[in-house]
């Protein structure tokens, strides 16, 4: 089976800086890669890539066997979902509105829609007696971010990518998030790719880790490999890893 | 007394007659204003390189003194000449820049997450200025809209000079005959259009408001 998700020599280019050097990887299908990273070390550029927000400067970056560039990207974009930090959610539409957006977009039928909204809503509870009509401004931090997952699965994408999807949240609420989405996604079975810059997050979340260091992918594996890996800047994660513990103690 | 009651009826009806004429430049010339300079705004979203030439010329328009303008209006074939059609170019011009400035600044002050969300959500061109761009812009096109219709009805006054009518006419003849009651029948019925005008306006920016 060809991989869902194929990086083959990408760069790219802002100006004379290079953003991202040669970068080689696949995702399979069912796998949650994280991309793990200071911030500037291009990973999100790379998340970019793969719903053609970015296009690579040499290299290809293959989504179904397809390469972005050959790609509809209205029709590609639709089939990945895409969360970001602070959600941006639109300000203007309602709970529902935003969670129903793509379905809408891809002319589903109304009563598919609602049907669809009102399982999405339960299952990130925000039961939709509640919160259906509500504006994002009239949410918290978190909940405004489980909109943001729900919209992401609105149309039922095999993809999902998430840009540090539970960055700005307080310490409490983020575990609740990362453990909602585990649930969601082992429950539906989507394959999914995740930046961030915290170690801690990606062994929970990721069953492949990879490190990205000044644009080039320095380390790529499992979580026990990861844990074992001696190349320097996973060190330096593992570093902030034992201080953690240290502080617990 | 009879005399005197003749004369303020007549008065009166004059009033009437170059209110609605006045309101009729001012609607004019909102309107053509509004229809060039709102799709031109948001071409300019499109077309950054435009911006400066664009914003320059309607920035010049300002600044030249109303007066001025509709004088060197009056030599111009199509355009110029004496009467209305005059007064409404000349009215139009000044009131691009608000409109201008405002709709390229409230679509481009839309979040840039938002933005992005609704690129990565698979919206097109046209679906993200529609369901997303205009609407979050709305309160400020609305605001810029507002300004220059409360500036055209000040400004309108001075079509009298050319032969454009309005209330402007009053006022001119006011000043001719160093008449108070004439200049306060043409200033009087501006500066309440004025305020109704902005007051009208700020209820329809709270209505149509999205957020």
């Amino acid at each position: 089976m060809s991989p869902l998700v194929s990086f083959r020599q990408v760069s790219a280019r802002l100006g004379q800086k290079d953003i991202l050097d040669n970068l080689s990887f696949d995702v399979q299908a069912g796998e949650t890669l994280v991309l793990l990273g200071r911030s500037g070390s291009g990973k999100t550029t790379a998340l970019k890539m793969m719903n053609g927000l970015l296009l690579p400067s040499a290299g290809e970056v293959s989504i179904d066997g397809v390469r972005t560039t050959d790609w509809d990207l209205i029709r590609l974009r639709r089939r990945i979902g895409y969360v970001i930090q602070e959600a941006g959610l639109f300000p203007h539409f309602t709970v529902a509105a935003n969670v129903g957006l793509v379905p809408r977009l891809e002319g589903w039928p109304l009563r598919d829609i609602d049907a669809r909204v009102e399982s999405l809503l339960t299952q990130i509870g925000l039961p939709r007696a509640q919160f259906a009509m509500r504006y994002p401004r009239e949410l918290s931090g978190g909940q405004r971010q489980r909109v943001g997952v729900a919209r992401a699965l609105a149309a039922d994408p095999p993809l999902l990518l998430l840009d540090e999807p539970f960055g700005a949240l307080d310490p409490v609420t983020r575990v609740e998030l990362q453990h909602m989405f585990i649930n969601l996604r082992d429950k539906l079975g989507k394959t999914a790719l995740l930046v961030t810059h915290d170690v801690r997050e990606a062994l929970l979340l990721g069953t492949r880790i990879g490190v990205l260091h000044n644009g080039r992918l320095v380390f790529l594996g499992g979580r026990s490999e990861f844990l074992k890996a001696h190349e320097e800047e996973v060190r330096a994660f593992h570093t902030c890893l034992e201080d953690e513990w240290r502080d617990t103690i | 007394m009879e005399g005197y009651d003749l004369m303020s009826s007549a008065l009166a009806h004059e009033i009437f007659e170059l209110t609605l004429e006045h309101l009729f430049l001012v609607g004019l010339s909102m309107g053509i204003a509004a229809a060039l300079a709102i799709p031109v705004g948001i071409l300019l979203t499109r077309r950054a390189f435009l911006e400066r030439w664009v914003l320059g010329f309607a920035n010049v328009m300002q600044t030249v003194p109303s007066l001025a303008l509709f004088g060197f209006l009056i030599p111009l074939p199509f355009l110029g000449g004496i009467g209305k059609h005059t007064a409404i170019v000349a009215l139009v011009l000044y009131a691009l820049l608000p409109i201008l400035r405002n709709t390229l600044t409230g679509i481009l002050s839309v979040d840039p997450a938002v933005r992005e969300s609704a690129v990565a959500m698979g919206m097109t061109g046209r679906q993200l200025l529609w369901e997303v761009e205009l609407p979050l812009a709305t309160r400020t096109i609305l605001a810029g809209l507002r300004i220059a219709t409360v500036t055209t009805i000040g400004t309108a006054t001075i079509a009298a000079a050319i032969g454009g009518g309005g209330l402007g006419v009053f006022i001119f003849r006011g000043l001719a005959s160093v008449d108070t009651t004439l200049l306060l029948a043409g200033a009087v019925p501006a500066a309440l259009i004025a305020v109704a005008a902005d007051r009208g306006l700020e209820w329809v920016e709270q209505k149509l408001s999205p957020v």
